[in-house]
């Protein structure tokens, strides 16, 4: 394809507490494309994730998401892109609706959004009106997916999303990042559910050291 | 979404968690109320006298006399804890991490979070104000009450303001939370000594009259102003954390 | 923005012909104030021989209040300017750094003037006491400079602090200068009043001046470039992490 990647890192070193998370990441990934991370504990999946959200610096190399730098053009890039990381972002003693809704409007979406966001999720109806507080992990991570979903983001960023939810949970998620792929987004997922979620992506990619080793699909 | 917008936003959730949680209201009220009645065991108040112009005798307790300096005193301690409670909030689910990515506006979320923490400080100042003329036998003249509530509106700002700021700044870092303290109060020593003594006029303490206070007021106002701008203009670059 | 520092030219030292000229010039002025500090110039009338202690005292004030002004300048400079270089930073934090120390020199001085002259060690007199408030915000600025994260990270943050720290110093003057005009007694406790400086005095004081100036510059000089070579280090740490974490067997993060 001779359009522009969304996510285009070449080289990109990524630095934590002094020690290198990322030691030089190669990786490009087209519009629409599902792509799955995979790779040990502590090979750099969730460094990779928080790199393209714009979170974590680049310290060395170069990297553009969504055609925007990330050596100075970060605050651009940051609403285009969502991420679900290991920490839910919800605020405890709010309940879904208000989390959900919260999320939502800081974006712009509208309550017609918010809600369609919120049934997609099943967290709808009795749900709604509880303190987050008072969930389940799973029910957590269905709303943290909720928010994500009220963002309509173009670039999805998930890190683990699968672990925490039920059958009909992962079911769900597939569909929603199916439809959000369908509606023009891109999603690139770091997984341990390498069944599932390879059956789901385009192109499995291998880190390893803080290096990125393409595999095909 | 307007800058406004979001802040209002931002302000109403803080608020809102406030009055779900209750935290302010179960444990830093208390703390402060706590705080004075510590200050009445450590203060001597044993009376002190002297002979003012017309040369009429007169008596006051220590109490009365520092009270105002007691309870803006208790108001930066219970301010410390306040922020952060603010940002624990933030930080227990990784909630301030999601704000950036969200990019959201940092200027807008300084305001928010400035005013949901001013409106709490707020009524906390006005349960000391409280608390001093319960316990230190502090009498608030009729007219002084309009330089009072001036005062706590144009402090509190200033207080709030400083809170967020650095307490933004703390937060990013785990384990320094101890900072906020180191950085905070030198930079409200103004407020303090302002407000103390725009406090002493509006209830005449030591002989201090009316119109000296609303100088201090001024003071206060440039405070708030100045911290309310440069406070926005900095946040942003405050709340990246450190990698 | 660059991402690394230059490469060390291959000197090991922070010394340079420049530094090695300010640095002499610093000696002789330092030795012409102890001539003219504790020989030459008379005692005053008053006070006696402890008004030797101002030719140190107000000179270390003057050196930090610059000092704090230079950290503003750079941080600004740091913060506006298109290359965002990361010199500025460390000529901010080191300046930061001479300042707190001369700032912790003119309040012992002052401390130690005050005991002999007036009876007490301190004064909550106005030029004092905003001393001391300054003197605790840049601890706080440089406790923030140690809080790690990349270079950028540090010279941003610190910019913004140190620019913060200018709107805090007129609010303080302010707000203490008011509060110790309250108090009849605002000139008791101030070092340097009530003493009137005569000629050769005000000499020896010119002299200190000039002195502790060229020692400022002397130690900006050589602390900012050995910040700078701190700075290489980690860098060259950094490749050399990298170039690890990518032949390690089996990767293993914090």
């Amino acid at each position: 394809m001779s359009e522009q990647p969304v996510i285009d890192l070449r080289e990109a070193v990524a630095v934590l507490g002094g020690f290198p998370v990322l030691a030089g990441a190669t990786l490009a990934v087209q519009l629409g494309e599902i792509v799955l991370l995979r790779g040990p504990n502590g090979a750099g999946k969730t460094s990779l994730l928080r790199l393209c959200a714009g979170l974590l610096p680049l310290a060395r190399g170069s990297g553009q998401v969504l055609g925007l730098d990330l050596d100075g053009e970060i605050e651009l890039i940051r609403p285009r892109v969502g991420l679900l990381g290991h920490r839910n972002g919800l605020y405890a003693d709010l309940t879904v609706a208000e989390n959900v809704r919260f999320w939502g409007t800081t974006v712009g979406a509208s309550a017609d959004e918010i809600d369609a966001a919120m049934d997609r999720l099943g967290v709808s109806g009795r749900l709604a009106d509880v303190p987050v507080r008072r969930l389940s992990a799973g029910q957590k991570r269905r709303t943290a997916l909720a928010c994500l979903v009220a963002r309509r983001a173009e670039l999805w960023l998930l890190d683990e999303p699968h672990a925490g939810l039920d059958a009909a949970g992962r079911d769900e998620l597939d569909g929603v990042l199916h439809q959000a792929v369908a509606s023009g987004a891109t999603v690139m997922l770091a997984s341990h559910e390498l069944e599932r979620a390879g059956a789901l992506a385009h192109r499995t990619v291998d880190i390893v050291n803080g290096t990125v080793v393409e595999d095909a699909a | 979404m307007s800058r406004f917008q979001v802040a209002r936003l931002v302000a109403v959730k803080d608020l809102r968690v406030e009055r779900r949680s209750k935290v302010v209201t179960n444990q830093i009220l208390p703390f402060a109320g706590a705080t004075m009645v510590m200050f009445a065991f450590a203060l001597d108040s044993k009376g002190v006298s002297g002979v003012d112009e017309d040369g009429q005798r007169w008596t006051t307790d220590v109490l009365a006399l520092v009270a105002p300096g007691l309870v803006w005193l208790a108001t930066l301690f219970s301010l410390l804890i306040l922020v952060g409670r603010a940002f624990a909030v933030e930080s227990e689910d990784g909630a301030l991490d999601a704000l950036r990515v969200a990019g959201v506006d940092p200027a807008a979320i300084f305001w928010g979070k400035s005013a949901a923490l001013a409106v709490q400080l707020f009524l906390l100042e006005l349960v000391l104000v409280v608390a001093a003329v319960l316990l230190y036998n502090v009498d608030v003249p009729l007219g002084g009450v309009a330089l009072l509530g001036v005062t706590l509106v144009a402090a509190t700002f200033g207080l709030a303001f400083v809170g967020t700021l650095y307490g933004g700044l703390a937060a990013g870092f785990t384990g320094r939370e101890s900072l906020l303290p180191l950085l905070v109060l030198p930079v409200v020593a103004p407020v303090l000594i302002g407000a103390t003594r725009a406090v002493e006029s509006a209830l005449g303490t030591g002989g201090v009259a009316l119109a000296e206070g609303w100088p201090w007021v001024g003071l206060l106002a440039v405070f708030a102003i100045a911290f309310g701008v440069g406070g926005a203009l900095a946040f942003g670059p405050l709340i990246e954390e450190a990698t | 923005m660059s991402q690394t520092t230059p490469p060390p030219t291959r000197k090991l030292g922070t010394g340079t012909r420049a530094t090695r000229a300010i640095g002499v010039a610093a000696v002789v002025m330092l030795g012409w104030l102890l001539a003219f500090g504790l020989g030459f110039s008379p005692a005053d009338r008053n006070q006696e021989e402890y008004v030797r202690i101002l030719y140190v005292h107000v000179p270390t004030a003057w050196l930090a209040y610059l000092a704090f002004g230079v950290t503003a300048l750079c941080s600004a400079l740091y913060l506006f300017t298109k290359k965002h270089s990361l010199g500025f930073d460390r000529f901010a934090g080191a300046s930061a750094e001479i300042g707190v120390v001369f700032m912790a020199l003119t309040l012992v001085t002052g401390m130690l003037w005050g005991r002999p002259t007036w009876g007490h060690y301190w004064a909550w007199d106005a030029r004092l006491t905003t001393t001391a408030l300054l003197f605790v915000t840049y601890v706080g600025y440089l406790a923030v400079r140690g809080l790690g994260g990349s270079h950028h990270q540090r010279a941003k943050r610190s910019a913004v602090l140190g620019l913060l720290a200018v709107i805090e110093i007129p609010l303080v003057r302010w707000s203490v200068k008011w509060w110790r005009s309250l108090h009849q007694d605002a000139s008791v406790g101030e070092p340097g009043s009530g003493v009137e400086l005569d000629g050769l005095m005000l000499f020896s004081l010119f002299v200190g001046v000039i002195a502790f100036t060229l020692l400022y510059v002397w130690l900006l000089l050589h602390r900012s470039r050995a910040l700078a070579m701190e700075d290489v280090l980690d860098d060259v740490g950094l490749d050399a992490a990298v170039a690890a974490r990518r032949n390690e067997t089996v990767g293993v993060a914090p």
